[in-house]
């Protein structure tokens, strides 16, 4: 059982805690994905679910606890030793530049240049370069020269996806991607995590406290909670309606206390 | 002919008419603003057509050569110094001290040929010395974290003190041969040149180029690009030294022009000119969108407003207030016509 399954591990956290002085974030975290599997990192405000992130992203380092990355321990120094890993994050805030064009925002920090030293921009190979991922993604936008201003919510968020995945990524984090989103615009991003997980290769963490938008899309759902996973189970074995039970009884414990202190 | 010249009188207008007045406007309006905001220096260039008309109409010697080179003398060097103004906007912060840097490089230069050094290593120096105070303005404000406003009025100061105390408050006069002198700015067409090479090649550095696009990246959002990776700190820095190099530069080819170093040339009024044609030409003050080219156009129409109203007589004081009301004017258009692209296009 344990030897089938570590072919197919790709993270695993065990017993991270991470302390910022006197304020604990993280108790004791214990998580796990797999390649190709969709995680949806559920959790109210505060629950230590950015931190979480931060950590995997190499950005905080954990106060105790161990990381193993395909099977083996890592420490992750830096975030780019993280995404040296194959380790890519996608941030609420998207990372876009609004005043560049679609194309140049994909290619932002790793743009392709001719003229050694001179560092001019090799526009079309970015161009076209941007044409094939968006299309293979089934991002649909207008055209890829306009300025990622011009584009909706859910056209941005896919295009800082596929900027992450043409990275060759190997672990990709969404925080919140549905957030502020309609239904329609969400369906848009929902659909391209859809693909990624059919190719089969890539895991996915899903950072969300809507989670009635990102069920569908996730194998499994871990919960945390007091900075502790308390809840892990796949989706097909648990329902929208078990998960709000569970919120709503953490909701009513929270007014108790507040209540009795 | 007459439909160009409704479309000119329209934006004036809109202003007071409020956005819907906007909407209803007639297509072909539409078609020529929308040029006028793909392409942000086509607005200014009009703008400075039809002032080239209306001076030549009111004075034919207005296009006469001699007039001409008073024109670029106006213009070419806060053409220059409004370029690196532009890479410091886009970046997302100013440049106060660049006058002042303007007035101490030609006497760093005199002072290192006085030294025995040869004139053209002399403005190596000079550059130097202006490059150094771009470097003190991005280190004090990206690491230190102070506003780049309150960094350059600082050395706005400084630099100014500095300038009249090596100079002991006396102009002085630069030498060099004769050849030196004249590509060095004395000739109207040298200057005229400098000023048009340094805007194309900054123009393409500015859009086609990582330092370009890292600049832009940069100023348009801050927090995003240092995400991804942009060394932010290095970006801002670097755009502070070139303005300031910039900056001497100018101060440099001036004074061979003029003839003589004077401390007190340049400083506040041609840094405040400089920023005006950025921001007429185009760049915006909140960083992340910028263009040389509408720089090196906007300083050639305040040398063209200048240059007219002293030939029509107007007086000095006057000219500054119409200086004022034409940058207001120009920034009530300019904000207009981007509300009206936000909500025509989005």
């Amino acid at each position: 059982m344990a030897d089938a399954s570590t072919g197919r591990e790709l993270l695993r956290a065990e017993h991270i805690a991470k302390n910022y002085g006197q304020v604990t974030a993280l108790t004791d975290i214990n998580l796990r994905i797999d390649r190709g599997e969709v995680l949806g990192l559920l959790g109210d405000n505060g629950a230590g679910k950015s931190t979480l992130m931060k950590i995997f992203t190499g950005f905080v380092k954990p106060s105790s606890g161990q990381l193993h990355f395909d099977g083996k321990p890592v420490e992750l120094s830096s975030v780019s030793h993280a995404r040296s890993l194959g380790i890519e994050a996608v941030y609420q805030d998207l990372a876009l530049i609004n005043e560049l064009n679609v194309y140049r925002n994909m290619f932002l920090q790793r743009e392709p240049v001719k003229g050694r030293f001179l560092g001019i921009l090799d526009d079309k190979k970015m161009r076209a370069a941007a044409i094939e991922q968006l299309d293979r993604m089934g991002v649909r936008i207008p055209s890829v020269d306009v300025p990622v201003a011009k584009l909706s919510g859910g056209q941005r968020q896919g295009i800082a996806v596929a900027r992450s995945v043409y990275q060759k990524a190997r672990l990709l984090l969404l925080d919140e991607p549905t957030a502020a989103m309609g239904a329609k615009e969400s369906a848009l991003i929902l659909d391209v995590i859809q693909r990624l997980k059919d190719e089969g290769e890539m895991g996915i963490i899903i950072i969300a406290h809507n989670y009635a938008q990102i069920f569908d899309v996730c194998d499994r759902v871990n919960l945390v909670e007091g900075g502790r996973i308390v809840f892990d189970k796949k989706t097909s074995e648990t329902s929208v309606e078990e998960l709000t039970d569970m919120v709503v009884r953490e909701y009513r414990e929270a007014r108790r206390s507040v209540q009795a202190g | 002919m007459s439909q160009s010249l409704d479309t000119r009188s329209s934006p004036g207008a809109t202003p007071g008419e409020g956005p819907d007045a906007t909407r209803q406007a007639s297509p072909a309006w539409r078609r020529l603003a929308r040029l006028a905001l793909r392409q942000r220096e086509v607005s200014i260039f009009l703008a400075g057509v039809l002032l080239v008309l209306y001076f030549q109409f009111s004075n034919s010697a207005f296009l006469s050569t001699d007039n001409l080179a008073n024109l670029v003398q106006f213009s070419a060097t806060t053409a220059i110094i409004a370029a690196g103004e532009v890479f410091v906007l886009v970046s997302g912060e100013l440049d106060l001290s660049v006058g002042m840097v303007y007035a101490l490089t030609p006497f760093v230069m005199f002072f290192a040929a006085g030294a025995g050094l040869p004139v053209g290593l002399a403005v190596i120096v000079g550059l130097l010395a202006a490059g150094a105070v771009g470097l003190v303005n991005g280190v004090v404000t990206t690491v230190l974290g102070l506003p780049a406003f309150v960094t350059t009025l600082g050395t706005l100061f400084l630099v100014n003190g500095l300038t009249l105390t090596i100079s002991g408050g006396f102009p002085v006069q630069p030498t060099a041969s004769g050849t030196f002198t004249s590509l060095f700015g004395a000739s109207p067409l040298a200057e005229l040149g400098w000023a048009v090479l340094l805007a194309l090649v900054l123009q393409f550095v500015l859009n086609k180029t990582r330092w370009g696009l890292h600049t832009i990246g940069t100023g348009g959002n801050p927090v995003g690009a240092a995400e991804v990776g942009i060394k932010v700190r290095l970006i801002k820095t670097g755009n502070f030294v070139l303005c300031a190099a910039l900056g001497g530069f100018a101060g440099v080819l001036d004074a061979f022009r003029i003839g003589s170093i004077d401390p007190l040339a340049g400083g506040n009024d041609i840094m405040f000119a400089a920023m005006a044609a950025a921001v007429i030409g185009g760049t915006l003050l909140t960083g992340g969108s910028g263009t040389v080219i509408g720089a090196l156009l906007g300083a050639a129409v305040l040398g063209i407003l200048k240059d007219g109203f002293t030939l029509l007589g107007v007086s000095a004081y006057t000219f500054d207030m119409i200086l004022g009301a034409a940058i207001l004017v120009t920034m009530a258009i300019n904000v207009r016509l981007s509300i009206w692209r936000d909500q025509g296009e989005g």
